[in-house]
């Protein structure tokens, strides 16, 4: 089946939420992989892309440089970029860190919480060169690259997922409705 | 300290829609609203401490911590700007040996920024101690600080940098009125009282349309026909009215209504009163900025006098039935308040946030009443029309804008100041008047205003075509549009929304954001189209402050597009030229100690 369209996804600083959504569209499951092949993937467990993808699926912004590093990849190997969820939109849940300068939270994660003050006694904040670094804050997706797509939500509803997704793989017309974006 | 507070309480009869003022003189009296301070207003009052903190967390003239017993607010003014504001704050700086936004360590100066304080034709300028210091260079800078080093009063540090060719308006003061155009409407030959006079003779409905035949229109920005917004009023059945006069004039670049006030005071209380007549309401409210507190004095007193000749007061002109009065009700910093329902709220004792419409304010203003809002030049023009007639004002002026326009003109031009025209005026006549070469583009109504290019200065000043407040900002060829004009304006805007509307309160800040990356040449294309796309999500904004915020930038996008395109430099445009992993990084490295 070669007009299947090729689909990546990956989490970021994100918490896996948004790929469970996908999975909650349940029985469509079954209805997606006859229109679309996963490359890269925590579904599929493939490590790097492998080749030219048409859809790019991002949870998670990013919060340290192999989530940049990824993201980039991503830019890089697929037409269309999507921003899946608070996170990858507007930095979520990780992004709370963003008024709290690096040190005071690295600091308060390896020297002063209370799982760690008796354990880390040589007051050492990890750095290596095989672990990654952390940014000075989180940034969400669009900020580091174009991001083409934003589904709103923390997830995003499946249903929202599967009528978005169903719409852009086999190009039918897609309408937001207005619960899905209105503001307070 | 507590006997001041209850003192000052008293005054207001511990009524808690008083806070404002409350708040005011308590600040006068202790320099600043401690935390305990706040607690012991808020048990006098009866009401929570949390009503107290958010009304004192508004506006930015209210300190809860010292700001110095001489406070400098530096104006920070686009024109300010052009004028060597930057080196008259780093002479500030230098001299006190602090930075703005800090107070020197024996609590005796403290240096802060300020929105526009309505000062654009004597630039640089700034507020100390409610007083106003204009045409400000470093040199002045530097001898203010050692006159407040050494102790010298207001009156002194005022005299000392007084220029001996200055012609201030009024007493005690280095502010000039600068009139240099008088019109036959707001500025010409007045006796007070001519149309109150007059009016006695008339039914409120008569006078009413006067107004209406006479085709005046508000004079805020807004321009709503002045007859119509009386009408409901007067039709609506209630014991209590209002009569509101906004002299907020916070829009960057105005200062018109404080001319209108220095000169002309009596024809703008006259005005208030004849509405009173109109709309049958008893109590005026004079709302006015903080940052005019220096004409306080002047203007009890000038109400004092029409009180003491009968246009104020009970009896007005000896007919019996006819009272009014009216107070003035100061603010404390927020351009929002400007706008009408937020500037209710605020006389109230609130926050200033524009109210939800409908009910208006004509309905349910003040304290729930019906409440006719209407801004200064309007009551000055409602004296004139009944003095000469609808039919005298409707010959002034174009189709749809009849009578005269008080324009402030400001920015590079030889003679910066207040013109009276009448409607109808093309940019260029006015570039002209004004003295202006190698114009590169002109601010029309401030902020929320549009940018003009040249190829539209025959566009004519008229509801029809350039609708105005009435301010001119001209910038000339010199000039950075983009860094010195329009990232100006937005940091305003982002200042300055109340935060209730999440559009207006988030995407002000990001479009700053975003337009310090155009500066620094680190923006992409699509960076330009989403801040056009979002102007469109602006225009839901609850009122006029965030429907208009995106203004100065889109603007400038549609008409001078090429200073734009020339900081796009970024070839790919799949990557943000914005993000840098580099600097990203580099406070993780400092903290691991990685070179
Ligand atoms: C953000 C904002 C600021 C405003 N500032 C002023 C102001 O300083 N002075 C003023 O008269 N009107 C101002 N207005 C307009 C008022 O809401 C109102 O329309 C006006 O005072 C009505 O008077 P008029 O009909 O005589 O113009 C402002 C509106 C907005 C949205
Ligand atoms: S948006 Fe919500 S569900 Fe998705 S990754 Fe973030 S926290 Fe998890
Ligand atoms: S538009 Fe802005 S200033 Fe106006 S009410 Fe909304 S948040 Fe406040």
């Amino acid at each position: 089946m070669t007009d299947k369209k090729i689909i990546a996804t990956i989490s970021l600083a994100g918490c896996f939420g948004c790929h469970m959504s996908l999975l909650d569209i349940d029985e469509r499951l079954l209805e997606f992989i006859e229109l679309v092949e996963f490359n890269r993937s925590p579904l599929t467990d493939i490590k790097k892309i492998t080749r030219e993808c048409d859809i790019g699926f991002i949870e998670g912004g990013c919060c340290n440089d192999e989530n940049v590093e990824n993201l980039i990849e991503f830019r890089k190997h697929c037409k269309v970029l999507i921003s899946v969820g608070e996170c990858a939109i507007m930095g979520g849940i990780p992004a709370i860190r963003n008024t709290i300068p690096l040190k005071e939270c690295l600091e308060e994660a390896y020297l002063n919480a209370s799982t760690t003050i008796k354990s880390n006694d040589k007051k050492i904040i990890p750095g290596d060169p095989d672990i990654p670094k952390i940014l000075d804050r989180v940034y969400p997706c669009h900020e580091v690259v174009k991001i083409d797509y934003f589904l709103p939500g923390c997830p995003p509803r499946a249903d929202l997922l599967w009528e978005f997704l169903y719409a852009l793989v086999t190009g039918k017309p897609f309408e937001f409705k207005y619960q899905t974006f209105k503001f307070d | 300290m507590k006997h001041d507070i209850t003192s000052i309480i008293k005054r207001y009869n511990d009524d808690p829609t008083r806070l404002m003022d409350i708040l005011i003189d308590v600040q006068s009296a202790l320099g600043y609203l401690s935390d305990s301070t706040i607690e012991q207003i808020a048990k006098i009052l009866d009401v929570s401490r949390v009503d107290v903190v958010q009304t004192v967390s508004f506006y930015h003239f209210f300190a809860r911590a010292p700001r110095g017993k001489y406070t400098v607010y530096l104006n920070d003014s686009v024109v300010a700007g052009f004028y060597g504001r930057e080196n008259v704050k780093e002479a500030f700086d230098a001299a006190a040996g602090i930075k703005f936004g800090e107070v020197t360590a024996d609590g005796l100066i403290g240096l802060f920024n300020t929105p526009c304080i309505g000062m654009n034709d004597q630039e640089p300028a700034a507020i100390i101690n409610e007083r106003i210091f204009t045409k400000l260079t470093p040199a002045k800078a530097r001898i203010l600080i050692s006159g407040m080093k050494a102790g010298k009063s207001i009156d002194q540090l005022m005299q000392e940098v007084l220029e001996s060719n200055a012609k201030p308006s009024l007493k005690n003061s280095m502010i000039e009125n600068n009139i240099i155009k008088k019109g036959a409407v707001i500025f010409s030959d007045y006796i007070p009282g001519s149309a109150l006079k007059k009016v006695l003779n008339l039914s409120s409905l008569e006078v009413i349309n006067i107004m209406k035949n006479a085709a005046l229109r508000g004079r805020g920005g807004a321009g709503f026909p002045t007859g119509m917004k009386w009408d409901v009023a007067r039709k609506i059945h209630s014991r209590t009215k209002y009569i509101f006069c906004n002299a907020d004039e916070g829009e960057p670049g105005t200062f018109k209504d404080r001319v209108i006030l220095t000169a002309m005071p009596k024809l703008v209380f006259e005005g208030m009163a004849l509405a009173a007549y109109a709309v049958g309401a008893r109590d005026g409210i004079f709302y006015l900025r903080n940052e005019y507190r220096y004409m306080r004095e002047y203007l009890e007193g000038v109400l004092k006098e029409m009180r003491a000749d009968r246009l104020l007061g009970t009896a007005i002109c000896g007919k019996k039935g006819f009272d009014f009065d009216v107070r003035i009700q100061f603010g404390a910093g927020a351009y929002v308040c400007g706008e009408e329902s937020a500037l209710i709220e605020s006389a109230e004792g609130k926050r200033g946030e524009p109210r939800d419409r409908p009910p208006f304010p004509v309905e349910k203003g003040y304290l729930q009443k019906p409440t006719v809002v209407n801004n200064v030049e309007t009551f000055g023009s409602v004296v004139r029309i009944i003095q000469n007639g609808a039919a005298w004002y409707n010959g002034m002026g174009t189709e749809h804008s009849k009578g005269t326009k008080v324009l402030s003109i400001s920015g590079d031009c030889a003679n910066p100041g207040i013109y009276e025209v009448e409607w109808g005026f093309s940019v260029n006549d006015i570039l002209k008047m004004a003295g202006a070469e190698d114009v590169q583009a002109v601010q029309i109504g401030g902020p929320s205003g549009s940018c003009i290019a040249p190829n539209e200065f025959g566009r004519i000043l008229a509801y029809e075509d350039l609708a105005t407040g009435g301010s001119l900002i001209i910038i000339g060829k010199n000039r950075d549009l983009l860094k010195d004009v329009v990232l100006n304006f937005q940091r305003f805007f982002a200042d300055e929304s109340c935060g209730s509307c999440v559009p207006c309160r988030a995407l002000t800040v990001v479009c700053v954001k975003l337009m310090e990356r155009v500066i620094e040449g680190k923006a992409a294309k699509t960076d330009l189209d989403d801040m056009i796309s979002w102007a469109e999500i602006m225009k839901k904004n609850r009122c006029g402050l965030g429907q208009t915020a995106m203004n100065p930038v889109i603007s400038t996008i549609k008409k001078f597009r090429e200073l734009y395109d020339k900081k796009i430099t970024a070839k790919d445009e799949r990557f943000n030229p914005g993000f840098d992993l580099k600097s990203a990084v580099s406070d993780y490295d400092a903290i691991v100690g990685e070179k």
